[in-house]
């Protein structure tokens, strides 16, 4: 009973100092306090310095065929061991972050511009509302991967696609997100006092209402890149993504299942890299909720 | 009672003609032309041909639409390209599978789940705490093909106790069944629990911080008696939708175990379906999916007003 009160107390006091700290410090200052934050920052930091750096890590063209190689072991040569067309798994592996990180990206960025343009214009125009939120329902009732599965079938493998793909199932949940946004704020009274002073509907968006939605969308973009990552590697794993040569870790492990009970590695390694990199960006996209809305975090 | 779930009933038709027209509109707005696209490389004019008229995409879209929804309602899924045979013959013949591998799925990982979320709450800020929301972040980050092939490495390579791929029906005995579908069911567990068990815990930890708890513990009513009928009874609502929305990852998650598995379920339906381009199985595997999770979805409503009776639309 006493442990429970101080817990509430300790939980209350703790939002306080958190909110006393974020006006007195910023985001920067919180963040590099928070272990999630700083682990999932790190382990996200290391991906990207790799992915960068791809050509200068040791590597060689994770495209080069070499049918002398195949299926070769670990060895000083080929540290990951060759595939069945002789590719030097190490280089396809260093090249895939590149692929992945391309694609995660690309979905977080995307899907949170289009979502937020929806999203706004649904929260202040009553008309465009009851349709865009339909069409919105009709979207989140339609399993996401199947909705990519469908759209990958129909317009063929390439980059293009599969992002494009992996972004329109996302798209709902930014635009119901956004959307309760502007509709909790346009209520606020500096809201109000703007209208009546006259400043127009795009100039209240752009100050008012937008500023309200950077916290939230941050994280959520963080989930966004992790989970297209995932989903990346799912429908390449599936054969409904990027075409075979790209060097994706979904690609990968879609190819090395066929030697898995011989070369566990095949699997193993790029699944490796795939786990580590979705866990470093959930880690610090917990982190960052953490920091940035405390109301959440609190119970979350 | 009857009037609220006939009500609830109606309100899913708007969703499920969203749903219809958006994987119809598919076919339209895909740049470029899909009959191509679905013909493969080395088709001919004829092939291509043929698939256009298949698919309807020669007439006009509205035309079309129409026709496809009146198929829709008498359960006409269209036919396969590949074999010839009704889509909705061949998701039936399939459907054994895929329902076995998701119950068994939801009856391992609801409890498990339900337990380690109330566990985490009555221990906040412990380490079994943390150990559940550990394990929760790591299983949500676990790509699901990743762990198949990891369980399938441990338990059929290594120790040798489950064989490796394969299907055996529940008729032919409940100890094969157990032993085919055991792994697959853990492989699918794991994101599902991890899911269930954050939001268990979310949602218990603000319940627990109720008056009413309060008043139950100064009666003296015991700990495990709260957690469970004050605490879990009220945190139910919350749990159950997410039971609901989480199907979504039931059926992706099941595509993929099935292909891990070699199971031959919806799933694998529909990827061999897309090695073989054959667009018709794809669309109604969508469909049916997409229609299974409104219809679930719809169950979730109507339980609310079972769970909390103070819901009525």
């Amino acid at each position: 009973m006493r442990a429970e009160s101080n817990i509430m107390a300790a939980e209350i006091v703790g939002v306080d100092v958190l909110e006393g700290d974020k006006r007195r410090h910023g985001f920067w200052h919180l963040a590099l306090r928070s272990p999630p934050i700083v682990l999932g920052g790190l382990m996200l930091l290391i991906v990207l310095f790799v992915a960068i750096a791809a050509p200068l890590a040791f590597t060689t063209d994770p495209l080069a065929l070499n049918t002398s190689a195949r299926l070769r072991p670990i060895s000083a040569e080929a540290w990951f061991g060759t595939d069945m067309f002789g590719r030097d798994m190490y280089s396809r592996i260093i090249y895939g972050c590149r692929t992945s990180l391309f694609v995660g990206t690309s979905v977080a960025v995307l899907a949170v511009c289009i979502g937020l343009l929806i999203g706004l214009l649904a929260g202040y125009l009553r008309v465009l509302d009851a349709v865009v939120m339909r069409v919105m329902d009709g979207l989140m009732a339609i399993p996401g991967i199947l909705l990519a599965i469908a759209m990958v079938a129909l317009s063929g493998a390439s980059f293009t696609t599969v992002i494009f793909a992996i972004t329109v199932p996302e798209i709902p949940r930014v635009v119901r997100l956004v959307r309760s946004i502007v509709l909790t704020v346009r209520e606020e009274p500096y809201v109000e006092s703007a209208i009546a002073a006259g400043t127009r509907l795009p100039g209240i968006l752009w100050r008012h209402v937008l500023p309200n939605t950077i916290a939230p969308l941050i994280v959520m973009a963080s989930y966004l890149c992790s989970s297209a990552i995932l989903v990346e590697s799912l429908l390449s794993f599936l054969g409904a993504g990027l075409p075979a040569e790209i060097p994706s870790w979904g690609n990968m492990i879609a190819e090395g299942r066929t030697y898995f009970q011989i070369y566990p590695r095949m699997v193993f390694l790029p699944g490796l890299f795939l786990a580590l990199t979705v866990l470093g960006i959930n880690i610090l996209g917990d982190g960052m909720r953490d920091v940035l809305d405390p109301r959440i975090s609190r119970t979350m | 009672m009857a009037a609220f779930i006939a009500k609830r009933l109606l309100a899913t038709i708007p969703v499920m003609l969203v749903v219809a027209l958006i994987i119809f509109l598919l076919l339209f707005l895909t740049p470029g032309d899909p009959a191509i696209v679905i013909a493969g490389d080395h088709a001919t004019t004829d092939d291509i041909a043929r698939i256009r008229e298949q698919l309807g995409l020669n007439q006009p879209f509205y035309l079309r639409f129409l026709m496809w929804l009146g198929q829709l309602a008498r359960g006409d899924l269209g036919v396969s390209i590949f074999s010839n045979m009704p889509v909705s013959q061949l998701i039936l013949q399939r459907a054994e599978p895929t329902l076995s591998l998701a119950l068994t799925t939801m009856l391992i990982a609801i409890p498990t789940a339900i337990f380690l979320g109330v566990v985490g709450a009555a221990k906040a800020r412990t380490w079994v705490d943390r150990g559940v929301m550990l394990f929760a972040v790591i299983g949500f980050s676990m790509p699901i093909f990743v762990l198949g092939y990891c369980l399938i490495y441990l338990f059929a390579i290594e120790l040798d106790l489950v064989p490796v791929q394969g299907f055996a029906s529940i008729r032919q005995g409940i100890g094969p069944f157990l032993r085919s579908m055991i792994l697959p069911a853990l492989t699918l567990s794991v994101i599902y629990i991890a899911l269930l068990a954050r939001i268990t815990r979310t949602s218990m930890l603000e319940v627990m911080h109720e008056d009413y708890i309060r008043t139950a513990r100064a009666k003296g009513v015991g700990e495990i008696k709260i957690l469970i009928f004050h605490g879990l009874r009220n945190a139910a609502v919350p749990i159950v939708t997410i039971i609901g929305i989480s199907t979504a990852l039931l059926i992706s998650g099941s595509v993929v175990v099935e292909s891990v598995y070699n199971l031959p379920g919806v799933g694998r339906l529909l990827i061999d379906a897309i090695a073989k381009r054959d667009y018709p199985v794809i669309q109604g595997v969508v469909l049916a999916f997409s229609f299974l999770y409104v219809f679930v979805n719809l169950l979730v409503d109507i339980a609310y007003a079972f769970l909390d009776p103070r819901i009525r639309y």
